[in-house]
C-alpha cells in the first residue's frame, strides 16, 4: 500500500489543545489531531460528543475558545455538512448545485457526477432526490472542486448498506488518486472505513485513539457483513469507563459521579484491558493524557 | 391615452420591480418574509427622523432601516429571544415610535396614509433618476454577491467551510434591503413593500429551473404586476399601490393553475416514487 504520509510533509490541519465552548458550557474541549496529505482521520463518539464541532472548527467554521487551529495557507476545502436542507422555493439541481460555491468546468462536473453514480440525475432538483442520491450528489460537489482536504460529515447517512461500502470505496480512490486528506464522521461507534489511518473517539474530549483493525481479520465480522464489506470496513473496538449524564456530569465506571470530564478521562481498550480507576481523588492529574495502548493487528500484513 | 404622470410612474414602478425581483427571491429562500415587513415598518421611524432633523426622506428610511436590521444581528447573537419575536418587537416599536414622534411634533401635518399606501403618480423626474440610478446599483451588487449569497443561502457553514464569507454576505444583502425599502416607499407604501419583493418571486417558481432564471423572472414578473396595476388603476379608478398589489396577486394565482404543470414535474421526476 502507498503511504501518503512522509514525515517532512506539513499537515493540512493540526489542532492544538482546541475546545468550543457555547454558553459557560463546553462542547468538546482538549482535541488534539492533525490530518496530513493522504490520511485519512475518522471522528467517532456517541451523539453529542462534539464531533461535528470538532469538524467545524478544524475547518474553521467555528472558532476554538481555547487552544489552537493551525491550517496550511489557502487550504482548499471540500465540505459535506452532516445536515443541508434546501428550501422548496430554492429550484436547483444537482448540476447547479456543483458550482455553488466556485465555477467548474462541464467535464469537471461530469467526472464528480459519474464518479460518485449520480450523473443520471444531473437535472434533477435536490429536492426530488432521495437521501442517498443527495448524499452522493453532496459528495460530487465537494470532491468536484479538488480539495486539499475533504470533510465528510457522517457521508453514508441515509445509505444503504452496499451503497455504503461503495462510498467507502470511493472515497479511498478519492485519496489515491489526489492524495487529498480526509476528516471522516462516523455515524457508527465501532464501524470505521477501513483506510482509516487514525480513528479518534470523542466524547467531549478526545477519549482514545488508534489504528482500526481490519474487518478482513476477524472472522466473525467478516461473516457478519460479507466478504465485500471485508475490504471497505474496519472494526474499531473499545470500551469507555465513564458516560455523561443529561445534566453535564459525569458517571464513571467505577459508580462515582463527577462534575466534569477530565482530559485524562476514559480511554481504555478492551485490549489492553487497562481499567482505568477513578476514586474519591481522582483530579486526573497524575493520569496521563493518553494511555499507550498497543493495537495488536497490523493492517499492512 | 397616457399622460405625463402615468409615464413616469409606470417607469418607476417597473424600476422598482426590476431590483425587487432578485432580492424578493432572497428574501423567499431565506424564509425573511417577515424580516422584511419589520424593516418597511421601520421606515416610519424614518419618515419621522427625517422631519423631525429635516434629512433627506430616503436617506432618514434607508439609516433607519439598516439599523434596525444590524440591531436584529446583535439581538440574534445574543440569542436570548427567537428571530420571529425580536422581529415583533422590533417591527411595531419602530412603527410606534415613528407615530409618537410624528404627533410630538404638532408643527407639521404629514399624509400618513400616503406613506403608507404611497403614491406612485406623484413621482417627479428627479424620482426616476434615483429609483433607476438605485435600481442600477442594487443589480450591481446582487450580480457581484450572487454566489456569496446563494451559497450561503443553501448553508451559511458549507460556504464558510469552502472560503466565503456568509455573514458579510447577509450584511450586505439587509444593506441592499434597506435601500430597495428607501427607494420603493414612495410607490407602494410602506405596508405594501414586501408584497412586492414576495409576490412576483413567489410567481416565478413555479416557473423556474434555476435561481438564476428565478431572478429574471420575478423581475419580469414584478412589472408586468406594475403595468397591469396601474392601467387597472387609471380605468377603474383605484388606489395604485394597492392595485399593483391585486395584480401581482392575479399573476400568482394564474400560476397555480395546473397548466403545463404535469409536463413541468415529469420532466423534474425521472424516476417517480423515490421522492419524499
Amino acid at each position: 500500500m502507498l503511504n501518503f504520509r512522509s514525515p517532512e510533509t506539513t499537515p493540512l490541519v493540526r489542532l492544538n489543545n482546541a475546545g468550543v465552548s457555547r454558553n459557560g458550557r463546553w462542547l468538546v474541549r482538549g482535541v488534539e489531531f492533525s490530518i496530513s496529505p493522504g490520511e485519512i482521520v475518522t471522528l467517532i463518539g456517541p451523539n453529542g460528543s462534539g464531533k461535528s464541532t470538532t469538524a467545524k472548527t478544524a475547518i474553521g467554521v467555528l472558532k476554538a475558545d481555547e487552544g489552537y487551529v493551525e491550517r496550511k495557507p489557502g487550504l482548499k476545502v471540500g465540505y459535506v455538512p452532516q445536515k443541508l436542507a434546501v428550501d422548496w422555493t430554492l429550484p436547483l439541481t444537482v448540476e447547479r448545485l456543483m458550482t455553488l460555491t466556485g465555477p467548474l468546468k462541464g467535464r469537471e462536473i461530469e467526472e464528480a457526477l459519474s464518479a460518485t453514480g449520480v450523473l443520471h440525475l444531473a437535472r434533477s432538483e435536490v429536492q426530488h432526490l432521495s437521501g442517498g442520491e443527495f448524499q452522493r450528489a453532496l459528495l460530487a460537489r465537494a470532491i468536484a472542486r479538488k480539495p486539499d482536504l475533504l470533510v465528510l460529515d457522517e457521508p453514508v447517512q441515509g445509505v444503504d448498506f452496499s451503497g455504503e461500502i461503495a462510498l467507502y470505496e470511493l472515497i479511498k480512490q478519492i485519496r489515491n488518486r489526489t492524495g487529498c486528506g480526509i476528516l471522516l464522521i462516523s455515524h457508527d461507534l465501532h464501524i470505521v472505513m477501513a483506510e482509516t489511518d487514525t480513528v479518534v473517539c470523542l466524547n467531549g474530549h478526545v477519549c482514545c485513539r488508534g489504528t482500526p483493525q481490519a474487518v478482513s481479520q476477524s472472522p466473525e465480522y467478516q461473516k457478519l457483513f460479507g466478504r465485500r464489506a471485508a475490504g471497505a470496513l474496519a472494526v474499531y473496538s473499545h470500551n469507555h469507563d465513564h458516560t455523561h449524564l443529561p445534566d453535564g456530569r459525569v458517571l464513571h465506571a467505577d459508580g462515582s459521579i463527577t462534575e466534569h470530564c477530565y482530559p485524562g478521562d476514559g480511554h481504555h481498550h478492551d485490549e489492553d484491558g487497562n481499567v482505568h480507576d477513578h476514586g474519591e481523588d481522582c483530579g486526573c492529574g497524575p493520569h496521563t493524557r493518553l494511555h499507550g495502548f498497543e493495537v495488536k493487528e497490523k493492517r499492512d500484513a | 391615452m397616457l399622460d405625463d404622470f402615468f409615464v413616469r410612474a409606470l417607469i418607476a414602478g417597473i424600476g422598482i420591480a426590476v431590483m425587487a425581483g432578485p432580492l424578493g427571491c432572497f428574501v423567499i429562500w431565506r424564509r425573511m418574509a417577515y424580516f422584511g415587513d419589520t424593516m418597511a415598518h421601520s421606515a416610519l421611524l424614518g419618515v419621522a427622523l427625517s422631519l423631525l432633523l429635516d434629512l433627506n426622506l430616503m436617506v432618514a428610511v434607508f439609516i433607519v432601516a439598516a439599523a434596525v436590521s444590524v440591531l436584529l444581528l446583535f439581538l440574534q447573537r445574543r440569542g436570548a429571544l427567537s428571530t420571529d419575536a425580536l422581529l415583533g418587537i422590533l417591527s411595531h416599536s419602530a412603527l410606534s415610535i415613528g407615530l409618537v414622534i410624528v404627533a410630538f411634533m404638532t408643527w407639521v401635518r404629514i399624509d400618513l396614509v400616503g406613506f403608507l399606501f404611497g403614491d406612485i403618480l406623484a413621482v417627479s423626474e428627479s424620482d426616476i433618476d434615483i429609483i433607476w440610478g438605485g435600481g442600477i446599483l442594487v443589480i450591481f451588487a446582487i450580480v457581484y454577491l450572487w454566489r456569496p449569497l446563494l451559497a450561503s443561502t443553501v448553508n451559511p457553514e458549507l460556504a464558510e467551510a469552502e472560503g466565503m464569507r456568509p455573514e458579510r454576505a447577509r450584511l450586505f444583502f439587509m444593506l441592499l434591503m434597506a435601500l430597495v425599502i428607501a427607494i420603493a416607499m414612495k410607490i407602494v407604501g410602506i405596508l405594501l413593500i414586501t408584497s412586492l419583493l414576495i409576490i412576483p418571486a413567489a410567481t416565478a417558481r413555479r416557473f423556474a429551473t434555476s435561481p438564476e432564471i428565478m431572478a429574471v423572472l420575478a423581475s419580469v414578473i414584478g412589472a408586468l404586476a406594475v403595468t397591469g396595476g396601474l392601467f387597472g388603476s387609471l380605468h377603474w379608478d383605484t388606489p395604485s399601490g394597492p392595485s399593483i398589489v391585486v395584480a401581482a396577486l392575479a399573476l400568482f394565482v394564474l400560476s397555480l393553475l395546473p397548466i403545463g404543470r404535469r409536463r413541468l414535474e415529469t420532466a423534474s421526476h425521472p424516476t417517480p416514487g423515490g421522492h419524499h
